[in-house]
């Protein structure tokens, strides 16, 4: 490491530094939303595996710094799977099945950046979480 | 590369390493390995999570859970279950202490939601040995604009403007003493940070250097360009090999770095910070005892004036501040003294740690903003008082300070209002009480200390405090007289006014406070001869109700001096010549027939 030589290298330093710190930031964010990959064993033989790292490395890529990933367990849906569940701060959350890795740019795209429901992935009639 | 997905963050807090996090964190990279993780799962050991209650923490991110006593054996299930597939471990959840419910989330910790960190942000958060992950959280921002942004007498004013009060007990406004420190001539000037942290029961001061050391590097080379020195020390206790370790790694990152050292972000300003290990005497807290010793001479205190700022290590301008104060420094030079302000109140500013101890449920480490009651501490974030016991006063201000009885638990917490309650903040050290402590023997316990470590210069404090403590041992142990009373308070104002350093005239306190607010209890003492709280044995009798004894026996089979006789399905009896009052018959028996007069 050679030394910092003024503030403008400080703050590429630290651009970088974030940047690999990029999940743990997110998981502090106030309008943190969340998107839960149901990875049962159903879910993971249906590539919800791929799914998933998909998510992390659009999310990564495109620096959308309030959102996390994270894995749940089988969510009852196996006939849909893999399905993501987007969980907005105030918002209902929305159930997507059969989101493969090639629709989870689909996902990131409409829905968290243009805020368009993905009308055909949509898994009818949730079920509201057991309070 | 692949980035991480999960990251596992483990305390490495004194507290939770103690409780074996170290052996924690091995498994957790060895198990990881094993299953082919190692590249989405990251495992990092952070600074102190303040909830050491219930140590050791592991916080699984990005979803927050925050799961409690965790042991080696359920490092396996952590793995196999939430981080493959998702499901949390609901036995190592948070249970809320009141409504018995667990907890998922960190962020609906009742302990967590009414806690603001400032000098703590990255305490928990974020690994204190890597220097990248400080960068990240903004660190040494503040320094680079300072340098090339800002002039002395602005980085001055912000600190001032921004009201903060020395965080080491005194309340003395930093901005204030950085200001005497560079009008002081003198072309050698000193920065000196106080990790002297020596109050029974309070750790403050440590966590935050063992969590995040580079911020009290930071702050202190900001004082260093403010006030126009380039050295600095950090005066800090042997007892705190976690503290100095990090403190050690993180100076050789900053050189490393060039936040310390010549030509700091190539201006011209030049500034390195040495360790000075303190033997952990109480005393050398006080800022001229302390510089004495830094000296290398016996660890006295001298008279004020002349104040450090003006002549103070070896005879320069020098400036102390504690290590919380200087904790809060970058970040209110990074966003302004309009930003600190909005936190606190007007007079006391900001946030202010709290080393949360005693008979209360969330033992643990608190940032709260200045100005929330002491109600809110103990009973929403300290989750009340254990085992459903009354409380009855909160020990503030450590050794020096006083206690609160339950009359001002709506009391605002600042500097002022702890005063006029004859207390006082001190470091920080807040020690919670419940109906079973008993006033007289708190003061003693306190007043055994300062007597303990009163250097002995002065006559009033080497004397007069000795004198104190016998006449608390004479009440405590049923010898005591109403005279008693009044002596101790005369004497105690004595002390008070003419010691030479803080530590005498501070020293009283205890006895002082207890004597104003549980006047009662001491004339118990003295007059009826008995201890209403139970704590003094000598004034403790136990006796066996012949009615409610159904002759079970456990009495007799637990009392280390088989003081207690009697036939089996028959009323026992306690022999009072041979009881010794350690109460283990009274914790014993089941049908209620022991009682404690």
């Amino acid at each position: 490491m050679s030394k910092i030589k003024n503030i403008n290298d400080l703050i590429k330093l630290k651009n970088a530094a974030q940047d690999k710190l990029f999940i743990r930031t997110a998981a502090d964010s106030k309008s943190k939303i969340t998107l839960k990959v149901a990875m049962g064993t159903c879910g993971i033989a249906a590539g919800a595996k791929e799914t998933y790292n998909k998510l992390v490395e659009i999310i990564d890529e495109k620096k959308l710094n309030n959102i996390v990933v994270v894995q749940t367990g089988c969510m009852g849906y196996c006939h849909a799977e893999p399905t993501v569940e987007v969980n907005e701060p105030g918002k209902d959350s929305i159930l997507y099945g059969k989101i493969t890795s090639e629709k989870a740019a689909d996902l990131i795209e409409k829905h968290i950046l243009n805020g368009e429901l993905l009308q055909d992935s949509i898994v009818g009639e949730t079920h509201q979480r057991a309070e | 590369m692949a980035k991480y997905k999960q990251y596992i963050l483990v305390c490495g807090g004194t507290g939770c390493t103690s409780s074996g996090s170290n052996d924690i964190i091995d498994l957790f990279n060895k198990t990881l390995e094993a299953k082919n993780l190692k590249n989405d799962v990251q495992v990092v050991r952070t600074g102190c999570f303040g909830f050491c209650e219930q140590g050791p923490i592991v916080k699984v991110i990005p979803d927050n859970t925050f799961y409690v006593r965790v042991t080696e054996k359920d490092v396996e299930e952590i793995i196999t279950e939430h981080i493959v597939k998702g499901r949390k471990v609901h036995k190592l959840l948070y249970e809320e202490p009141v409504a018995k419910e667990k907890i998922e989330d960190s962020k609906s910790m009742p302990f967590y939601k009414k806690q603001e960190r400032i000098a703590l942000r990255n305490a928990g958060v974020i690994n204190p040995e890597l220097m990248e992950e400080y960068i990240a959280h903004d660190g040494y921002m503040a320094l680079a604009n300072a340098l090339t942004n800002m002039t002395q007498d602005e980085v001055i004013k912000t600190v001032l403007d921004s009201g903060l009060r020395g965080r080491g007990g005194g309340g003395f406004p930093t901005g204030l003493k950085w200001s005497f420190a560079r009008k002081a001539s003198g072309t050698q000037k000193y920065v000196v940070c106080n990790a002297d942290e020596g109050d029974p029961g309070a750790f403050m001061d440590r966590s935050v250097l063992e969590g995040d050391p580079n911020s009290v590097i930071e702050g202190m080379a900001l004082a260093g360009y403010a006030i126009g020195a380039n050295k600095g020390y950090v005066y800090i206790r042997a007892e705190y090999p976690l503290a100095v370790e990090r403190l050690k790694i993180a100076l050789a990152q900053a050189r490393e770095f060039g936040f310390l050292g010549n030509n700091i972000l190539g201006t011209d300003f030049s500034f390195d910070i040495e360790i000075r290990l303190g033997a952990g005497a109480f005393v050398c807290g006080e800022e001229t005892a302390l510089i004495h010793s830094i000296e290398g001479y016996r660890g006295e205190p001298t008279t004020k004036p002349p104040f450090p700022a003006n002549s103070g290590l070896f005879n320069k301008p020098t400036l102390i501040n504690n290590v919380e104060t200087f904790a809060n420094v970058a970040i209110i030079l990074l966003k302004g003294s309009d930003w600190y302000r909005e936190r606190g109140t007007e007079k006391s500013p900001g946030t202010k740690v709290f080393a949360l101890a005693g008979a209360i449920n969330n033992v643990g480490l608190v940032e709260v903003p200045m100005g929330i009651t002491l109600r809110e501490i103990v009973f929403e974030i300290g989750g009340g008082i254990r085992n459903g016991k009354k409380f009855k006063a909160v020990q503030t201000g450590g050794p020096s300070g006083g206690c609160i009885p339950s009359e001002y638990l709506d009391t605002p917490i600042d500097f002022d209002n702890l005063s006029a309650l004859g207390s006082m903040m001190g470091s920080g050290g807040m020690i919670v009480m419940d109906e079973d402590t008993c006033m007289a023997d708190i003061s003693k316990f306190y007043l055994q200390f300062t007597v303990e470590e009163s250097c002995g210069k002065c006559s009033p404090c080497r004397i007069g405090n000795v004198r104190l403590l016998e006449m608390l041992e004479k009440i405590t142990s049923g010898r005591g007289t109403p005279d008693d009373l009044d002596k101790m308070k005369s004497l105690g104002k004595v002390i008070k006014d003419s010691s030479l350093c803080g530590l005498g005239q501070t020293a009283p306190n205890p006895i002082l406070s207890t004597l104003h607010y549980f006047e009662n209890e001491y004339i118990a003492h003295v007059q009826d001869k008995k201890c209403p709280a139970g704590a003094c044995k000598n004034l403790v009798r136990y006796e066996i109700n012949k009615d409610k004894c159904v002759g079970c026996t456990a009495c007799a089979r637990v009392c280390p001096v088989e003081a207690i006789k009697g036939e089996i399905k028959k009323p026992h009896e306690i022999d009072q010549d041979k009881c010794i009052k350690c109460g283990a018959c009274y914790a014993t028996c089941r049908f209620g027939a022991i009682s404690k007069i």
